[in-house]
């Protein structure tokens, strides 16, 4: 096709759909560029920066950032790593994040990503804030001490199930997730097959009564990294 | 040239870590052919001898003897290890450092549904180690070179660990032993 776009990643020549964004390319091209608030089917937030590449030397959310002809784009760099490294141990010190009991553990996308980026503890000193957690509604509840506000949620909720069950409210530190309801959870219409409820990559906003069903050894990744399946896919090829 | 020697301790941790140590089943054996054993519940030394080249640190540091204990860890071991996730992050017992301490005090000696305390009076004996205001994790208090992370973390994480230093290779953990939980 005469449109297709060209472009390198880490010096391997990918291509590109006029309009596809530079993540979206090179996953298609078999490359993972790490990701937190982007999820395939809704539209692009850019507000975690795990995807930041560098596009022709400067720094860009690849998630955001559409793929043109002759970028020059540097993924998988020990610089980029570090960044990512740094922006994964945040959201950990700045969150309450008890993996040994959270039923999200060994599906949750941030552990996998800082699994991946081979963390064993965080670089900066832990927060411990106080954080809510909504368990009014019958089938799902948040807890948001495992927030990492990547609005996800707030998305899928408005995109999908057409209903805007979730919101932010607040800035900075005290920035959170909110519910179209005075009296919380139970209040809204969200029910627990919303697909807002599936789409959060942490376990703040989860299924009542299904926690643990998978053994350990059997989750998604206990033995993958995460965006293997994406490297995997151009491998088999 | 003595055997390299290991101290391990725990501080505020439920012992699950040292029972992971156990877990590496019958290398046990081995593990007591390489190294000699300084201070460590596992055979009941209650001080340290002298300069030891890994401490194994179980657990956070919830109150004034833990505190007491790390630092001496950490002035006499080569290489400071904390194991497991009350060490790295003050794991469940951490819960609290969300709750003023007055209010947990409260909660566990005078308010608490199955509290039975006549004298109504929070213990404040001396030989009571005071309590922090919250739990820490021990990279907090003291310098520690390396973190097993995990609750607890695989026997097989802690035998990699082990060898990986007493072979003198460094110690990278592969993707499938690197877990918080
Ligand atoms: S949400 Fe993820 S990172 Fe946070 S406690 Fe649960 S498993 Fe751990
Ligand atoms: S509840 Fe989940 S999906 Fe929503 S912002 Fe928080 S982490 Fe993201
Ligand atoms: S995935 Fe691109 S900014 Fe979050």
């Amino acid at each position: 096709m005469s449109d297709r776009i060209s472009l390198t990643i880490d010096g391997r020549q990918i291509e590109a759909e006029p309009g596809q964004t530079i993540l979206e390319a090179a996953e298609e091209a078999g490359v993972y560029i790490p990701r937190l608030c982007w999820m395939k089917g809704l539209s692009a937030f850019g507000s975690c920066r795990v995807c930041t590449v560098r596009v022709n030397g400067r720094p860009q959310s690849a998630c955001t950032q559409p793929a043109a002809p002759g970028m020059v784009v540097e993924n998988d760099t020990q610089e980029l790593r570090e960044l990512r490294r740094s922006l994964i141990d945040m959201l950990f010190i700045e969150g309450n994040h008890f993996c040994m009991f959270c039923e999200k553990s060994g599906d949750c996308e941030l552990q996998a990503l800082a699994y991946r980026l081979g963390i064993t503890a965080p670089q900066y000193p832990f927060m411990f804030p106080q954080r809510e957690l909504d368990a009014t509604h019958p089938e799902i509840f948040v807890d948001r001490n495992r927030c990492i506000l990547c609005g996800r949620c707030v998305r899928a909720s408005q995109e999908l199930d057409g209903k805007h069950v979730f919101g932010f409210v607040g800035r900075g530190a005290g920035k959170k997730v909110a519910v179209n309801a005075e009296s919380g959870l139970g209040g809204t219409d969200a029910a627990g097959d919303d697909e807002a409820v599936a789409a959060c990559p942490t376990g703040s906003l989860l299924k009542k009564r299904v926690g643990f069903a998978v053994p350990v050894g059997q989750r998604r990744f206990d033995h993958q990294p995460i965006g293997s399946e994406i490297e995997q896919a151009q491998s088999e090829e | 040239m003595g055997k390299p020697r290991v101290a391990t301790t725990s501080l505020c941790g439920c012992f699950g870590c040292h029972m992971s140590l156990l877990d590496i089943d019958e290398r046990i054996l081995s593990l007591v052919e390489l190294v000699d054993f300084d201070r460590s519940p596992i055979n009941d030394i209650k001080e340290l001898s002298g300069p030891v080249d890994i401490g194994l640190v179980e657990g956070g540091c919830a109150n004034e003897e833990n505190v007491k204990v790390l630092q001496e860890f950490r002035e006499h071991c080569r290489v400071l290890i904390s194991v497991g996730d009350c060490a790295i992050n003050g794991g469940i017992p951490a819960m609290r450092n969300m709750v003023p301490l007055r209010e947990c005090f409260r909660e566990a000696f005078l308010d608490g549904p199955t509290v039975v305390n006549p004298a109504g009076k929070i213990p404040d004996d001396e030989e009571i180690p005071l309590l922090l205001d919250r739990v820490y994790p021990c990279h907090e208090v003291v310098k520690v070179e390396y973190h097993l992370p995990g609750c607890p973390p695989s026997a097989d994480t802690l035998w990699e660990a082990l060898n990986a230093l007493l072979e003198g290779r460094s110690l990278e953990l592969p993707y499938e032993l690197i877990k918080y939980d």
